[in-house]
C-alpha cells in the first residue's frame, strides 16, 4: 500500500506546472507533481509515485534500484498496473515508449 | 537460505548476518517490530526470519491501513454508496475487504456504482465526467498517502467542483505506535521505522521514541540488504546502551520530510480527537478529519452514516495477531476458515497484511515441505 513507484518523467507543461508525463516500464500516464518541495524538475528526472503524486525526487541509480526491489517483492505487475490505471486508463496516450 | 541467491549482494548480505550474530547478545531475547506493512512482507518474502538467531524476534506493527481499519467504517462507507445517484470510489485494497454485509466487491456485484481508483485524481475526473452524480472516494492510508487526498480535495475547491466528496479514513503512525508502547502486553526492545512515510513526515516525531520510551528505532528501506543493516543498526545501539532515531534510507527519507506535503496536509486535515482501530481499540489523536473549510467535501458531513462499531467476528483473533501477541499461524481461523482467497479478516486480504504474507511465503512453504516430506514442520 505504500510501496512508491519510480517513474521517469518525459515530458513537462509549462502552462500546467503540477502536471507531467512520467513513463515506468513503457506505460506512459500523467501524474501530478503539486506535492514536490521545490518546482525544479527536468526531463530525464527521476521521482518516486504514490498513488498518482509524486512524493520525492531520487536519482536514477536508487530508482533503478527501487525497479529491482519491487521486481524482487513480486509487486512489480501491481505497480504497473496501478500506473496503467491512472488517468481511468487514459486514452490517446500510448502504452510504448 | 534458499533466497540468499536471489540477492543482488549476497556478500553484503552475508556481511551482515555475520554482523548481526556478532553483535546479538545470545543470553537474551531481542523483539523489534516493524511498523510499516510492506515491510513484514518483505521479512516474509526474502525468508529474513532464516537469516536470523532465534533470539532474535521480529513481531509485526500496526502499519498496514487496510488491516486497521474497523468494519464499522467499511459498513459506513457501503451505506454511502447505496444512495442511488452515488459513484464509490476505493484503492483495489479495499475491494475485497468484507464488511457485516460483504465486501465493497460484493455489493458491485449486487448492482451499487463501485468503481477501483488508482489515484485519488481519477475520483476527481470521475466526477467531472458525471456532474449528475455525487462521487464519493473512500480514503484510506497512513501519512504515505493523505497527502495525496489533501491536494486532491484543494483542486476540487478550487474547482469549484461540489459533486465530489472524499470519506475520510486516514490515520496517523505515531499515536499507533505510542498505543503500542503503552500496551502492557507488549514488549519491544527497538523498531524498524517505516520507510514511505518518513519520506513525508521525516524523523523528527520518531525523537521521543528514543528520548522518552528510551527505545532505538531506525528508518528502512525494503530490501533484505536494508533490513538487516536496520537490524545491525538497532543491536549496536542496544549493546552501546544508546537510543536515537537513524535513518538507514537516506536514499529517499530526508530528515525533515516531505515540507510541501505536509503543508496541504495541514491545509485540509486536523486531527480526530479519537478513532477506532481495528484490535486497538480507539486511539486518541490518531486519524484525520477533513477541516470545517472543507465541509462540503466531507462525505461524513454530507452524507447520514449509521455510525456503529461492527465487533469482528469472534473467532478470529485479528486484534491479538495485529498488536504482534499472537503469531498469524496461532490464531484459530489461519488458513482453515480464513484464506487470501476466501479472508474472514482484513490482515488476510492486503499482502502487507501479516496473515497473507505468513501465509502466502511461509505456510504454502510448509505445506509443500510437508506433502514431499510427509512430515509436517
Amino acid at each position: 500500500m505504500c510501496l512508491a513507484i519510480p517513474a521517469k518523467i518525459v515530458e513537462l507543461f509549462p502552462d500546467e506546472t503540477s502536471r507531467a508525463l512520467v513513463e515506468v516500464v513503457g506505460v506512459r500516464r500523467h501524474i501530478d507533481t503539486g506535492l514536490l518541495e521545490e518546482n525544479s524538475l527536468n526531463t530525464g528526472d527521476w521521482v518516486l509515485i504514490h498513488v498518482g503524486f509524486a512524493m520525492s525526487k531520487i536519482s536514477e541509480d536508487d530508482a533503478l534500484d527501487q525497479i529491482r526491489m519491487l521486481t524482487m517483492l513480486g509487486e512489480h505487475e501491481a505497480a504497473v498496473q496501478e500506473v496503467t490505471g491512472y488517468g481511468l486508463s487514459e486514452a490517446g496516450i500510448s502504452s510504448d515508449p | 537460505m534458499k533466497f540468499v541467491d536471489e540477492f543482488r549482494e549476497p556478500a553484503v548480505i552475508s556481511k551482515a548476518t555475520a554482523e548481526i550474530r556478532r553483535l546479538a547478545d545470545p543470553g537474551r531475547t531481542y523483539r523489534f517490530m516493524e511498523v510499516c506493512g510492506g515491510h513484514t512482507h518483505a521479512i516474509y518474502r526474502f525468508g529474513l526470519k532464516d537469516l536470523l538467531p532465534a533470539n532474535i524476534d521480529l513481531v509485526h506493527g500496526p502499519g498496514c491501513p487496510v488491516c486497521v481499519l474497523p468494519m464499522g467504517r467499511i459498513d459506513d462507507g457501503l451505506s454511502i454508496a447505496k444512495n442511488a445517484d452515488v459513484i464509490f470510489t476505493a484503492f483495489g485494497d479495499m475491494m475485497r475487504v468484507p464488511g457485516r454485509n460483504g465486501s465493497p466487491l460484493e455489493h458491485k456485484a449486487r448492482g451499487m456504482d463501485v468503481r477501483i481508483v488508482y489515484s485519488p485524481s481519477d475520483a476527481l475526473k470521475i466526477a467531472r465526467n458525471n456532474p449528475a452524480k455525487h462521487v464519493v472516494f473512500f480514503a484510506i492510508g497512513f501519512e504515505t498517502t493523505a497527502p495525496s487526498t489533501a491536494l486532491t480535495l484543494m483542486r476540487a475547491k478550487a474547482e469549484g467542483l461540489r459533486n465530489f466528496s472524499v470519506f475520510c479514513n486516514h490515520v496517523t503512525i505515531i499515536p499507533a505506535i505510542r498505543a503500542i508502547l503503552d500496551s502492557p502486553d507488549m514488549r519491544i526492545d527497538a523498531f524498524i521505522g517505516p520507510g514511505h512515510v518518513s519520506t513525508v513526515i521525516g524523523c523528527r516525531p520518531y525523537e521521543w521514541i528514543a528520548r522518552n520510551e528510551g527505545k532505538p528505532i531506525v528508518v528502512s528501506g525494503f530490501e533484505p540488504v536494508d533490513v538487516l543493516q536496520s537490524i545491525v543498526m538497532l543491536l549496536e545501539q542496544l549493546k552501546a546502551k544508546e537510543a536515537k532515531v537513524e535513518n538507514q534510507y537516506k536514499r529517499v527519507v530526508p530528515w525533515e520530510g516531505n515540507r510541501a506535503a505536509l503543508k496541504a496536509m495541514a491545509e485540509v486535515f486536523e486531527l480526530r480527537a479519537y478513532f477506532e482501530w481495528r484490535g486497538m481499540g480507539f486511539i486518541s489523536q490518531s486519524a484525520l478529519r477533513i477541516r470545517d473549510s472543507y465541509a462540503e467535501w466531507d462525505s461524513e458531513r454530507r452524507f447520514q452514516v449509521p455510525g456503529v462499531r461492527v465487533t469482528d467476528p469472534k473467532a478470529a483473533q485479528c486484534g491479538e495477531v495485529l498488536k504482534g501477541v499472537l503469531k498469524p499461524v496461532q490464531c484459530k481461523l489461519f488458513g482453515k476458515e480464513c484464506t487470501p482467497e476466501r479472508p474472514v479478516g482484513a490482515l488476510m486480504v492486503s499482502s502487507e497484511g501479516s496473515c497473507a504474507a505468513y501465509y502466502n511465503y511461509e505456510h504454502r512453504k510448509r505445506e509443500a515441505f510437508t506433502k514431499e516430506v510427509g512430515v509436517a514442520v
